[in-house]
């Protein structure tokens, strides 16, 4: 975070108190959108969040800023809709310019199969909340004109689902409204503080032993990316989890007249503009589990190779930067939120790579349930316990782009 | 540059020649059979250094192998073959 930021938001960095009621490991979008909704919604404001570099430094600062609600099952439909209408309102909310852009994202088709399947998509979201419909080659040349319609001749553009409500967002500034929000009513946010184990009294977690000395808690919550299988193994539990990265760059500066977001399932690729003008583009994970934040020259150069088919005007354009985050990927596709069985401690993750959307949501659910006690219905669903129980999430179909 | 797999048949390739594999353990201190199974089937080490993995390789001699990585940098530390 740079000085003019630290300027401008009220931010107020205080030493690590010897306890608080609880304790979040992990200052990313996710960690600190549970002690926001923590303060805001259930007047919990003796809570730290222990960053071990700097708040928004991980998965939350190396995303690609979508923001959709069109999944494939009515589960995540519902949640992530009520991420997209929480995104809607928090700049109101924060009283911070978050540079929220409604965009709209089409996803296209290029076979009869995959018509057939964004059909679905569309109807199945709609149904449950998620705005979305299925739009013929012409509506779709009109909403996006950049687009070769035939494709290259090898990937004709037979339609699209349109969801209006896909959106883009700041990624800094979210992370850094929510930090401000939560310290504005007491929160503490202590950075360059790894947690290095947890305290267990017997079999409850009951603290967190950090780079700063103990500190007691009455709560634990893992909103860690990319190491979470090494916090989770502190409390004696294995996770369903593979860490994995993911790359995306942008492009030079081009004038700003791409409106939506373009994604192609059959393509393995997404695009958007940047506020900046920056043409975004991103893909799948890399194959290997891996830490590592390298990134690599052949992921340029084959995700170009298939967005030039459908944005041919995109190959005037040259790559500007590149980066990788790392995802925890759960094997369902699905993330993991609530109760671990071991007392004390809660976990969020196999954000994999859906989390920035997620933001608000997450973080709203998770203080319910450590507020309440009680697992809120819209998560209930995706407890840790559903590989146990068989009740897995299944929906590669419409995470695997993102 | 992008990640290269040393194949004992091959030599050097792309890594998109590969398709992963990942050795399965379960831990000896699970001894309940449900546990075990919801192991094998859900759970993975995830281990942040060096690994030993099994590769095949897909696009070439069609022969898995085993090699040693470090996931924290994704250096290949020793290659055998099985």
């Amino acid at each position: 975070m740079n000085e003019f930021v630290e300027r401008q938001m009220k931010l107020t960095w205080r030493p690590p108190k010897k306890s608080y009621d609880v304790v979040i490991v992990g200052a990313g979008g996710h960690g600190l959108a549970t002690a926001y909704y923590l303060a805001t919604r259930h007047g919990m404001s003796n809570v730290a969040v222990f960053e071990r570099g700097y708040i928004g430094g991980g998965n939350s600062g190396r995303n690609t800023t979508i923001i959709r609600a069109n999944y494939g099952i009515p589960a995540a439909v519902r949640f992530y809709q009520r991420s997209v209408d929480l995104y809607r309102g928090l700049e109101e909310e924060t009283d911070r310019w978050l540079m929220h852009q409604q965009k709209g994202i089409l996803w296209m088709a290029h076979s009869e199969g995959a018509v057939r399947a964004e059909r679905m998509r569309a109807k199945l979201n709609t149904e449950f909340g998620a705005q979305t419909e299925f739009v013929g080659p012409q509506q779709v040349k009109g909403l996006c004109p950049q687009l070769d319609m035939s494709g290259g001749g090898r990937w004709p553009v037979l339609g699209a689902s349109y969801h209006p409500q896909g959106a883009t967002a700041r990624h800094d500034r979210v992370v850094w409204a929510l930090a401000e929000g939560a310290m504005e009513r007491g929160a503490h946010v202590h950075q360059n503080t790894p947690v290095d184990g947890l305290i267990l009294d017997g079999e409850r977690v009951a603290g967190v032993r950090t780079a700063a000395g103990d500190v007691a808690a009455g709560a634990v919550v893992s909103a860690v990316g990319g190491h979470v299988s090494r916090i989770a193994a502190m409390a004696g539990l294995r996770l369903p989890i593979r860490t994995h990265r993911l790359q995306a760059f942008v492009t030079n500066h081009y004038q700003r007249q791409f409106g939506p977001i373009v994604a192609s399932s059959e393509l393995f690729f997404y695009a958007s503009q940047t506020a900046r003008g920056e043409m975004l583009l991103g893909a799948e994970i890399d194959p290997q589990p891996s830490f590592s934040y390298r990134s690599s020259h052949d992921f340029v150069q084959d995700v170009c190779r298939r967005a030039l088919r459908l944005l041919p005007f995109m190959s005037n354009l040259r790559v500007l930067r590149q980066w990788t985050g790392v995802c925890d990927m759960s094997p369902d596709y699905s993330p993991i939120m609530g109760h671990t069985g071991v007392p004390g401690f809660y976990i969020t993750t196999g954000w994999g790579t859906w989390g920035f959307k997620a933001i608000p949501a997450g973080g709203e659910q998770m203080a319910e349930l450590i507020a309440t006690g009680e697992v809120p219905e819209l998560i209930a669903p995706f407890g840790l316990d559903r590989f146990a129980r068989d009740r897995t999430m299944a929906d590669r179909g419409s995470a695997g782009t993102h | 540059m992008s990640l290269r797999i040393p194949c004992p048949t091959c030599g050097d390739r792309s890594v998109h020649e590969f398709v992963h594999g990942e050795i399965r353990r379960v831990p000896d201190h699970l001894t309940d059979p449900d546990e075990r199974d919801l192991d094998f089937a859900f759970h993975h080490d995830n281990e942040e250094g060096v690994v030993t993995e099994r590769w095949f390789h897909a696009q070439g001699c069609r022969r898995w192998f085993e090699i040693r990585r470090d996931t924290t940098t994704d250096r290949i530390v020793v290659a055998e073959a099985s």
